[in-house]
């Protein structure tokens, strides 16, 4: 994953709310077994009704319950293929925002009324360090965990870094890990 | 210090503080392709295949094919094909296509006895906290997170918050799990769990068999739930044919704090019937579509082609879907044969029966269910998730109006343009007979 830092730029406006990983990558391109290439089928469906207007930025504002319904990482994967780098909303689903993070696309947390004015604005630059958003509107805070934070600003491999605690791992396993059930004997 | 349920499993799989060891990864075709890849690229080993389960449901026709050699869409027998190869050089047993044991991932975990009270359980999948009514700590985690449980056997986590659904009452005649549920996320919002590991307890919970607790607990992530679960009891354990004793602990102790608690009056409740596109627009079968009061509830009307004031059983409908992880076990489906027996499928109503796994299927073979549901003119397929999704070639059409007992009315979940009403089986079932919905409750009398 790569490190990232400041975000600036340009901020696209999607003004939905509980919009759901359905529409953000519909069920047909699932199938495909690579990950990258998922951009050009962002909110496939969506894309296609008439007035809709997402121009390619590195920051996405949209509305409260963001990425909510089925865990697909192609969600995010689509996102950050078509263009973002951050996105911007109210609230997010807990699956979605962990996906993100590990993939190194930003969510950012602001208030409803934060992200409207963000919405005008239309530039904006963030800065995970020191966890601002800044626009026309101001200077905002946001709250992100330290912990993901860090893997983001380092751009740090998750697996890399729990494979440096095998130890305790292999400690687990041989003192209180449960007895069954045992699947390969299924 | 008295514990609930939920800090009970977490602390006894606290490797380190933020890292829980898994006991049990389930895997499946669709998520699972390119976190395999990535193992490969990075010349990482699968730490513990013998706590790994595969199988293939999202993407397998429904016709009785048996090879993923004869599945006629590229993609997807590709996408099969993968899982295949993968498990195959991995060394995780599979259930694949064909296999007697095959079906929706959350249907077979139970049936072979893998999920177990007590334990932690993740899948590449949102509705794995299904598994959560066997008392587990169980959650859907992306394909990074795959990765991470594939090569690790754990995953880095912050402690979720808790919090208990209290339900009071009883269901009332005809008002199944899947009303309590659908009337629970009414209340309380699709967000309204964000965040949070949802005990579901109660007089009303306990009086429910295994079978409607997992459709309780699936539906936890449609209002957000990291995860749902149900307290170990006598009905978990008759399970089981020789579950220890020890499995009582897990449950609630007695005077354990939430950091959160609601209450639900199961009493109050209607058979429920959707009638937007998120499963919080949802109304009792003898109300109307209300009025809209939200930019997204004006959006769904619209893309559900219903206006204010329609009465729910004045809603006709094309299609009638009984399956999914949600409500396609043996008792979902003797619960709607019950309802069609010696009835006719309304007019020109599509309808269709997908058990939710082979062994479903067998057993209901067995008891002669299959030919209740086709005497009635319902298409009696093979195990898939199917029409859930509609990665297979069971779709809707565009307009096209469906009762599901799926979980997901989103736009286009069941096929681009197609219209889904989330309902219990029951419902469907004379859905499908009357061509609108009916109230269960006073109907066929
Ligand atoms: S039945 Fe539907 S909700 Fe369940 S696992 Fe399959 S696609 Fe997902």
């Amino acid at each position: 994953m790569k490190a990232i830092n400041i975000i600036e730029g340009g901020v696209s406006v999607l003004a939905r709310s509980d919009v759901d990983t359905d529409q953000i990558i519909p069920k047909q391109f699932l199938k495909r077994v690579e990950r990258t290439g998922f951009g050009e089928f962002l909110f496939y469906d969506w894309a296609k009704e008439p007035g809709w207007h997402l121009p390619v930025n590195p920051i996405l504002a949209t509305g409260a319950n963001f990425g909510s319904g089925s865990s697909r990482e192609h969600a995010p994967w689509a996102l950050e293929d078509y263009g973002f780098q951050a996105i911007v909303a109210p609230s997010f689903a807990d699956i979605f925002y962990s996906n993100c993070t590990k993939i190194g696309l930003l969510p950012v947390v602001l208030p409803e009324d934060q992200v409207k004015a963000l919405m005008e604005a239309g530039e904006a630059e963030i800065n995970l360090q020191e966890q601002t958003v800044t626009f026309a509107g101001g200077v905002v805070p946001f709250d992100i965990d330290p912990e993901i934070a860090r893997r983001l600003l380092e751009g740090l491999d998750d697996i890399g870094i729990t494979l440096e605690q095998q130890h305790l791992i292999d400690a687990y396993e041989a003192e209180r890990e449960r007895s069954g059930p045992v699947t390969t004997s299924l | 210090m008295p514990k609930n349920l939920f800090e009970k499993i977490w602390e006894r799989h606290e490797v380190a503080p933020s890292l829980i060891y898994i006991d049990l990864h389930l895997v499946h075709e669709v998520t699972s392709p390119q976190a395999f890849e990535s193992l490969r690229m990075k010349e990482r080993t699968l730490r513990r295949p013998d706590r790994t389960l595969a199988t293939a449901d999202h993407n397998v026709p429904t016709d009785g094919s048996t090879t993923a050699q004869q599945i006629k869409d590229h993609l997807s027998r590709k996408q099969v094909e993968v899982l295949e190869q993968n498990c195959a050089e991995f060394g995780v047993p599979i259930h694949s296509i064909g296999s007697d044991q095959q079906g929706i991932v959350h249907v077979i975990g139970p049936e072979l006895r893998v999920t177990q009270p007590g334990m932690t359980i993740v899948c590449g999948d949102s509705h794995t906290s299904t598994h959560g009514a066997f008392a587990a700590l169980a959650f859907g985690i992306g394909t990074s997170e795959v990765e991470h449980v594939l090569a690790t056997q754990t995953l880095q986590q912050k402690k979720p918050a808790s919090m208990r659904v209290n339900y009071e009452g009883e269901l009332g005649f005809g008002v199944t799990a899947k009303d309590l549920i659908l009337g629970t996320i009414g209340q309380l919002g699709t967000s309204g769990a964000q965040g949070y590991v949802v005990e579901y307890a109660g007089a009303p919970i306990r009086a429910l068999s295994m079978e409607g607790r997992m459709t309780i607990c699936n539906m936890s992530i449609e209002w957000g739930g990291r995860a749902g679960m149900v307290a170990v009891d006598d009905t978990t354990l008759a399970w089981f044919d020789d579950a220890p004793e020890e499995w009582r602990e897990f449950t609630s102790d007695d005077d354990a704090s939430f950091d959160r608690e609601e209450t639900v009056d199961a009493s109050a409740l209607s058979p429920q019937v959707t009638w937007g596109t998120t499963p919080g627009h949802v109304a009792p079968v003898d109300g109307a579509v209300p009025e809209p009061s939200t930019e997204s509830e004006e959006r769904a009307l619209v893309y559900m082609d219903l206006e204010p004031g329609r009465a729910i059983e004045e809603i006709e409908l094309d299609t009638v879907f009984i399956g999914s992880c949600t409500n396609s076990r043996i008792g979902d489906l003797r619960a709607a044969a019950e309802v069609v027996k010696g009835r006719k499928v309304s007019r020109d109503i599509r309808a269709m029966v997908v058990p939710g796994s082979a062994q479903v299927k067998i057993q209901a073979e067995k008891e002669g269910l299959d030919e209740v549901f086709r005497d009635a003119g319902f298409d009696w397929r093979s195990a898939g998730c199917s029409m859930c999704l509609g990665m297979n070639p069971d779709t809707l059409q565009p307009g096209e109006r469906c009762a599901s007992t799926s979980n997901r009315n989103f736009e286009g979940r069941q096929g681009k343009g197609g219209r889904t009403h989330l309902v219990s089986p029951q419902m469907a079932a004379a859905a499908a007979v009357e061509g609108r919905f009916v109230d269960i409750r006073g109907w066929g009398e």
